[in-house]
């Protein structure tokens, strides 16, 4: 049985942390994890399979652990940790998972966040290579960025009693930690992984600062915090991963990684079995029978190799400790844990006779994978190394660094030098020199002999009792039939089994699936390469990645001057790009009810048309172009001449790509002879400086001109309707008002209280309206004074919807709603916008083109449908007869814009007809609910066509 | 996220960055002189290249300046970037087509 031994262990005994796991109660120590815990409480099953529903315990002791997933239920909601990873707190409850666990469904409380950090040099892992090389880089006076995934430094150390210069090794790892700190220029990280490895240095690493503290974490902290650090050179020094052998029922509890079951000794104090027997193709499990043999517990080694490491062995014999060559486990005993093995002798390749031993604890070693995934995701190509059966880089990469076990160099000694070289190879590249060397004197060691390459023990049977990735359930069978069914690539091997895609991403399964599917197809695994890796390297939470870019800070949102007023008089917001704009404002009756949009949008529409509204247009594009050469500027970017504007006029205008189509269009307002104020439709206005800039840095560098946004710097109200000239004349009595002193498309400067206000004669309705513009400074008190007077007029607030159905009603299109990409002007009607006169400007060439003079293009009608109160929805198709013929059904068009109509006393809509403008007065059908709605072809302005209403 | 050479501002990432296509396609000195097929061209003809080719990008979260750069489309790597007007290095030697003008 496994138990906590006395005398071991990186813990603090002195507390206690109790802890709930599957509804029962157990007890740990701060160093634990959840999964060394549970160890030394004897509880091997953890989990069950995610397909099967078998038994599953604990192989390894970190990220590489495939079966021991967890959800955490308490402090808060964490589904599928890893029992392995998981710091152990005091009230812990979570429980085993079978594959999946469960998002909470309560807001998370904590905080995340996100930081940025630059470097010359940050080095993955605190291994021994790690260290080494962050102190040469460190030393050398670079700048340095040390990040680990463990709580302390040390790496595999910590799962091993080694020594350093005839010390334990972990009084050398806590110099090192203690020499880093000294200096300035390192930033060393604890408890954070690198997760991705991307162009040109960029390592995100996720740290975890306060999830081992459970409950107890202070609320200020961020629980985790994403770190971007981008680096002259990354060295990764991430060690390896041991990997097991796939034998039948390989899966059981009680089956255990030899170093793994070597950490939980030393790092944990948990002794994972009392009756071990340990089957290795490598020299690195005779270190792990040989310290728990120390520590009390009665070990067998199995050696599949023909010969065991003479040395290794004879450290065996000298421990007690029986070592048999050319012995392959094949099978394991037992219900829900081990409690024996079948063995059976090798003989080339040939599994023969064999017996039964008992054990309780099986400990498997196939070998190293050695970690390569930040190094393959930074575009380095991976060689297979035969000697090692693993997967090393191929070829080093400019500033991309492989140090220690992450390239196959086994042993702490080579982990050592080879640390000490990555860093000076950056040093090197950094221009830095390096400093003298003073490396720790590593223990005197058997040497290394070579493993043998054992994917699988060779036995009889279908398969399906042979685990290989353990986590997908996912067996020698599974692999069977996939290359039976034609798969030859590892990576479609992959998709069709799923090994390797899950959270661990076949650390431990990965090689074992090439060197399985190489020795199916005959083939060499260096011939098949290995899947490939991609981030992160380990679940990160969604909240991790989001920082504080949500709730409030997920979307910017840009509110007007007014909006404190708009809220307070219950106006209904809709979003226009980024901003929140009053769609209309419902008055609430005397009997409590509230009116519905389309009542309160007939009664803001027949206000404006027959008394008086007040519309905040603040969110419209602003753009000043000023400069000497803006007119000519803006007579190249405009279909018409703007360069002949007079200061004091307006003009309307309509911009184009070059293919003709039209971008957008707005008024151009001539502030000075060397000063224009462009407005753009509100989405458009960032797209609009942007196209604008692009022609005047790239085509027209000559060009004398700066555009500058002012969106935010002017607040605009269209005070709109015939009542319009009384509220405005007394809002500004400095002005006069009357038409023929202020006619349409001019403008006038005055103030208001010494505020400079700026009146402009431009109307989206058709009515008599002034835009009152103002700084947004002032917004407030201008809107609300323009409020006070109109209230003997009967002034209303309208919104945004009342403003598209008096436009509509007057067949002003609105770019991007009336149109699409590929709508001109004069498909619009807006011929007499387009310059005859003007040599050229940006869309001219394309207007004469065949294409573009085709009578059959689509141009923009009106729509009345024939049948009272049917409102077409805007995005119907138009059809030419009543019966809708079998497909395909010749398309005559579409709705675009489609109200209700006071004015009109009616429903009416907008469409892009083909040849509409030559089809007025015919019918067409729309299709609404697979049916047909008989509608009138009709000109695009419905209301008021000979513009009487303007001038009031 | 690429580190992209801001000719104005130097390296930065890649998200500051907006992408204005092939560069060195000049607009036509006279467009009433091209034939509709010159015009069409010039209007929805690019090149396609896979090598190195030289495109347009704009500083557009900083300084908000367009620029030119050489980049290799098949490893994303830029080999240079250089202001508007500046002539485009000679790559002739790395590759093909960098654009017509």
């Amino acid at each position: 049985m496994a138990e906590r031994i006395e005398g071991r262990g990186r813990l603090d005994r002195s507390r206690t942390l109790r802890f709930t796991f599957d509804g029962r109660e157990f007890t740990g120590h701060p160093g634990d994890t959840l999964a060394s815990a549970l160890l030394a409480a004897d509880e091997l099953a953890v989990a069950r399979s995610s397909a099967r529903g078998r038994p599953r315990g604990v192989l390894a002791a970190g990220a590489e652990e495939p079966n021991a997933l967890v959800q955490v239920e308490h402090p808060f909601p964490d589904p599928m940790q890893l029992a392995t990873t998981l710091e152990l707190f005091d009230g812990l409850v979570a429980r085993g998972l079978a594959g999946r666990g469960r998002l909470a469904d309560v807001p998370d409380p904590a905080r995340y966040d996100t930081r940025h950090a630059h470097a010359d040099v940050v080095v993955v892992g605190a291994g021994p290579a790690g260290l080494v090389a962050a102190l040469t880089a460190a030393r050398a006076g670079a700048r340095v960025v040390l990040v680990d995934e463990n709580p302390e430094p040390g790496g595999f150390l910590l799962g091993t009693d080694d020594v350093l210069d005839d010390r334990p090794a972990l009084e050398w790892v806590a110099a090192a930690r203690a020499e880093l700190a000294t200096h300035e220029d390192v930033l060393h990280l604890q408890r954070t992984t690198a997760v991705g490895s991307y162009d040109d240095g960029l390592v995100l690493a996720l740290e975890k600062r306060t999830d081992h503290l459970g409950a107890a974490a202070p609320r200020n902290l961020a629980r985790q915090r994403v770190w971007r650090v981008r680096a002259r050179h990354v060295v990764t020094a991430t060690g390896a991963y041991e990997r097991p052998v796939v034998f039948r029922d390989n899966d059981r509890p009680g089956v255990l990684l030899a170093s793994s079951a070597r950490t939980y000794l030393h790092r944990y104090g948990v002794l994972a079995g009392r009756d071990v027997v340990v089957f290795t193709c490598d020299d690195a499990a005779y270190a792990a029978a040989l310290d728990l043999a120390a520590a009390g517990a009665a070990v067998r080694v199995l050696d599949a190799r023909p010969a065991a490491p003479a040395a290794w062995a004879s450290r065996c014999t000298a421990a007690g400790v029986p070592v048999r060559a050319a012995v392959v486990v094949t099978g394991t005993l037992g219900t829900d844990r081990v409690e024996g093995v079948r063995v059976a002798d090798i003989t080339g390749g040939a599994v023969g006779t064999g017996g039964e031993l008992a054990c309780d604890l099986l400990l498997v070693s196939g070998g190293w994978n050695p970690a390569v995934q930040l190094f393959s995701q930074s575009g380095g190509a991976l060689r297979y190394d035969t000697e090692l059966g693993g997967f090393v880089p191929a070829a080093p990469l400019p500033t991309v660094h492989v140090a220690g076990a992450a390239r196959g160099e086994l042993g702490l000694g080579q982990a050592l030098r080879d640390g000490e070289r990555s860093a000076v190879d950056v040093l090197t590249a950094l221009g830095l020199p390096a400093p003298a060397s003073s490396l720790p004197r590593p223990p005197r060691g058997p040497e290394r002999s070579p493993g043998l390459l054992l994917w699988r023990v060779p036995q009889d049977g279908d398969g399906t009792e042979e685990f290989v990735d353990l986590q997908r359930d996912a067996t020698v069978a599974d692999v069977r039939r996939a290359v039976g069914a034609g798969l030859r690539s590892v990576e479609h091997v992959k998709r069709y089994t799923t090994i390797g895609t899950a959270h661990d991403q076949g650390r431990t399964s990965g090689v074992i699936t090439s060197g399985l599917v190489a020795e199916l197809l005959g083939r060499t695994v260096a011939d098949l390469g290995v899947t490939k890796y991609r981030p992160p390297t380990v679940p990160v939470a969604f909240a991790a990645f989001a920082g504080r870019n949500r709730g409030d800070l997920y979307d910017p949102v840009r509110r007007t001057a007014v909006h404190a007023w708009h809220v307070e008089h219950g106006a209904v917001f809709e979003d226009v790009g980024m901003w929140k704009r009053p769609r209309y404002y419902p008055r609430r009756r005397p009997d409590g009810t509230t009116e519905d949009m389309d009542t309160a949008v007939l009664r803001e529409c027949a206000a404006v048309r027959t008394g008086v509204g007040i519309l905040d247009g603040s969110t419209l594009g602003g753009i000043s172009v000023h400069g000497p050469d803006a007119g000519e500027f803006l007579d190249l970017m405009y279909t018409n001449v703007m360069s002949s504007l007079k200061v004091g006029s307006v003009r309307y205008g309509v911009m184009c790509g070059v293919d003709g189509t039209v971008l957008d269009d707005g008024t151009v307002l001539r502030r000075g002879e060397e000063e224009f104020l462009v407005s753009t439709t509100t989405g458009a206005a960032a797209k609009v400086l942007d196209w604008m800039e692009e022609w005047l840095q790239t085509e027209w560098p000559h060009l004398h001109v700066h555009l500058t946004s002012v969106t935010d710097q002017w607040a605009v109200f269209p005070v709109v309707g015939p009542l319009s000239r009384a509220v405005v004349g007394e809002f500004a009595p400095g002005v006069d008002v009357a038409n023929d002193a202020f006619p349409f498309m001019t403008w006038r400067a005055t103030e208001v209280d010494d505020v400079p206000v700026l009146l402009s004669r431009v109307s989206f309705s058709g009515e008599l309206a002034y835009e009152v513009m103002v700084d947004s400074r002032y917004a407030a008190a201008v809107w609300e004074r323009l409020v006070a007077i109109g209230a003997p007029h009967g002034i209303t607030p309208y919104g945004t919807e009342t403003m598209h159905v008096l436009r509509a009603e007057k067949g002003y299109p609105i770019i991007g709603q009336d149109t699409d990409g590929t709508v001109t002007p004069h498909d619009l009607g807006l011929g007499w916008a387009v310059s005859r006169k003007k040599v050229d400007f940006v869309g001219k060439r394309s207007f004469s083109r065949p294409a573009n003079l085709d009578p059959a293009r689509r141009q923009l009608v009106g729509l009345l449908p024939l049948e009272a109160g049917v409102l077409v929805p805007e995005g119907s198709q138009l059809v030419a007869a009543a019966e809708i013929p079998p497909p395909p059904v010749p398309m005559l068009g579409f709705v675009t814009s489609s109200y209700r109509s006071a004015a009109l006393g009616r429903t009416f809509a907008l469409a892009l007809v083909a040849g509409g403008r030559a089809r007025i007065g015919e019918q067409a059908y729309a299709v609404v609910d697979g049916r047909t709605v008989a509608v009138e072809i009709t000109s695009s302005v419905l209301v008021d066509p000979e513009g009487a209403r303007r001038d009031g | 996220m690429q580190l992209i050479e801001c000719p104005w501002c130097g390296p930065r990432e890649e998200a500051e960055f907006s992408y204005g296509g092939q560069a060195h396609v000049p607009y036509p000195a006279d467009p009433s002189a091209l034939s509709d097929e010159e015009w069409a061209h010039y209007v929805f003809f690019r090149d396609n290249t896979a090598g190195v080719w030289a495109e347009r990008w704009m500083h557009a979260t900083a300084c908000r300046r367009w620029f030119n750069a050489v980049r290799d489309t098949r490893t994303h790597a830029f080999l240079a970037t250089y202001r508007p007007g500046d002539p485009s290095p000679d790559l002739t030697a790395a590759g093909t087509g960098a654009g017509r003008g």
